[in-house]
């Protein structure tokens, strides 16, 4: 068991998502950072779609009641393994009785906590990723226990990973969204030509940015959209939505982000500044 | 069965949009449902296809090429070689329009000129269709409200709804599948959960569906409001014809 001391500010449990459910507007869910959590599970040798923690702002305090291994990656929250210092992207022995916690927030936004062969929470239609309410809780809160296999040996081909410098890239490579050609050259020149702030109105659901663009009356039916779909309403505002996003929205589709570029915005803040790069 | 130009786009790496001329008809949702049925012999499980209204969206698990699959498309749905109607049900669904639920009922029959018995004898007459589920897990975008029933959305939404709530906003009507905020003009309560994780189906409904409301007691709302909790309620449902 993993002994939740202290929640932090939003720790939620994810993996690769909740798929085969869309069609009934089902958000996909998942990691955020899918980057982040991949070579996490990379590292620790666990299948791909491997429950992890995601750790948003400030961390946690965990204790350990069974030994395992353990990998970070992602954002960089100050964490240390009974008061000592550990770095991402390395993998880390832990004991029963150790206590993981963590710190000032360095550089990103979302961190990751896997342990070897993932957590073992439960799995709603299909996913152990949270999404209140189709699961009953959308974070963990102070007490909450998981489960985890104790595991005492492991012996890993790859103990440490190069960190890329994703977290600090500004640019997001976007391509055409569906509805990209109701943007007129000034809306299109904005777009493009300069930077926009993440706006306090940030979460797993959806990004919104700060600046406007023109307004526009267009509208039209109701159809899908996916993580990283940039939508523009009628006042002008745009909204890129993410992992817990609506599966169908009436906004203008606008751009759509790449995979790369949600992996880059899920490490932005408010106040962090992005900027559009067609392709 | 009538067939109609459609424009295919790419949408992302691993999506790809297809879309029927822009209008809401039952004609174009029965094509695109006849085709997102054709689309499932030919393609791999690792697709979601998801309808709505005038256009079909097939997301993959991995990148797709689009001009590979962009001409596959095409010809699928030109070669088509006859109808591949979907299953579709009618779902008769309680609704209990009792004031205690109703809160905005008395409020909106008077915007509406009529009688709260006349209100509901109306929403309660015709079939609804289903063009969507999206928004929220479950949640239905419902056509076919008659004029007689369009309303303006609350003024200042309600932070909260509560789930089961009907609502009719503008040429919309609809079911809160949970607690929510919310604009729509609340007018009765379903005790039946549109969406269920502990459901062997989760969500009954699918697009292209269609519901009628009925009038229910409040004794009847409290009993089916335990049965649906347990799982034990079975909505009437018909099968209609394609």
């Amino acid at each position: 068991m993993l002994k939740v001391l202290k929640p932090g500010f939003f720790t939620t449990i994810q993996d690769v998502g909740r798929f085969g459910y869309r069609d009934k507007g089902v958000p996909v869910s998942g990691a955020m950072d899918m980057r982040a959590l991949s070579k996490a599970n990379l590292l620790l040798e666990n299948p791909v779609d491997a429950a992890v923690f995601e750790i948003t702002m400030t961390g946690p305090t965990l204790l350990f009641e069974a030994p395992t291994f353990i990998c970070l990656t992602g954002a960089v929250i100050s964490a240390t393994l009974n008061n000592e210092p550990i770095e991402n992207y390395k993998v880390y022995a832990v004991d029963k009785g150790d206590i993981l916690s963590y710190g000032r927030l360095e550089s990103g936004f979302r961190a990751y906590l896997a342990v070897k062969d993932g957590f073992r929470s439960k799995k709603i239609l299909g996913s152990s990723s949270l999404y209140y309410p189709l699961t009953t809780k959308k974070c963990l809160t102070e007490k909450d226990e998981i489960e985890y296999n104790a595991i005492a040996a492991f012996d890993p081909k790859i103990s440490e990973l190069k960190i890329d410098a994703y977290i600090d890239e500004r640019q997001l490579t976007v391509s055409k969204g569906p509805e990209f050609d109701l943007l007129d050259d000034k809306q299109l020149k904005r777009l493009f030509s300069k930077e926009f702030t993440i706006a306090k109105e940030n979460n797993r659901m959806a990004y919104q940015l700060k600046e406007y663009l023109s307004e526009h009356a267009a509208s039209m039916l109701t159809s899908a959209t996916l993580p990283g779909t940039v939508q523009l309403t009628p006042a002008g505002r745009l909204i890129i939505l993410m992992k817990d996003g609506q599966t169908t929205g009436g906004y203008p589709r606008v751009l759509q982000l790449s995979e790369n570029a949600i992996t880059i915005l899920a490490q932005k803040r408010a106040g962090n500044s992005i900027r559009f790069k067609l392709v | 069965m009538k067939r109609f130009p459609i424009n295919i786009k790419p949408f992302g790496e691993q999506a790809i949009l297809i879309e029927w001329p822009n209008i809401v008809s039952e004609a174009v949702l029965s094509d695109i449902l006849s085709f997102k049925n054709q689309l499932k012999e030919h393609l791999s499980q690792g697709f979601e296809l998801i309808p709505a209204y005038n256009s079909l969206t097939l997301i993959s698990n991995r990148q797709v090429d689009f001009e590979v699959l962009h001409g596959q498309l095409k010809s699928w749905y030109e070669i088509s070689d006859g109808i591949q109607p979907a299953e579709n049900f009618l779902w008769k669904l309680p609704v209990c329009y009792d004031l205690e639920f109703g809160i905005d009922l008395e409020e909106v029959s008077s915007q509406l000129q009529m009688t709260v018995a006349e209100l509901i004898e109306q929403h309660t007459a015709h079939e609804y269709t289903v063009f969507g589920i999206g928004f929220l897990p479950g949640f239905m975008y419902l056509g076919g409200l008659p004029d007689t029933l369009e309303t303006r959305r609350k003024a200042e939404p309600r932070l909260h709804v509560d789930k089961g709530s009907v609502g009719l906003a503008g040429k919309q009507t609809g079911i809160y599948p949970q607690d929510s905020p919310g604009g729509w003009n609340i007018i009765g309560n379903c005790p039946i959960p549109i969406f269920n994780v502990e459901a062997k189906t989760p969500c009954f409904v699918s697009v292209g569906d269609k519901i009628r409301f009925q009038a229910i007691s409040k004794a009847k709302y409290d009993l089916h409001k335990i049965e649906g909790e347990v799982g034990i309620y079975q909505p009437e449902k018909i099968v209609l014809d394609a």
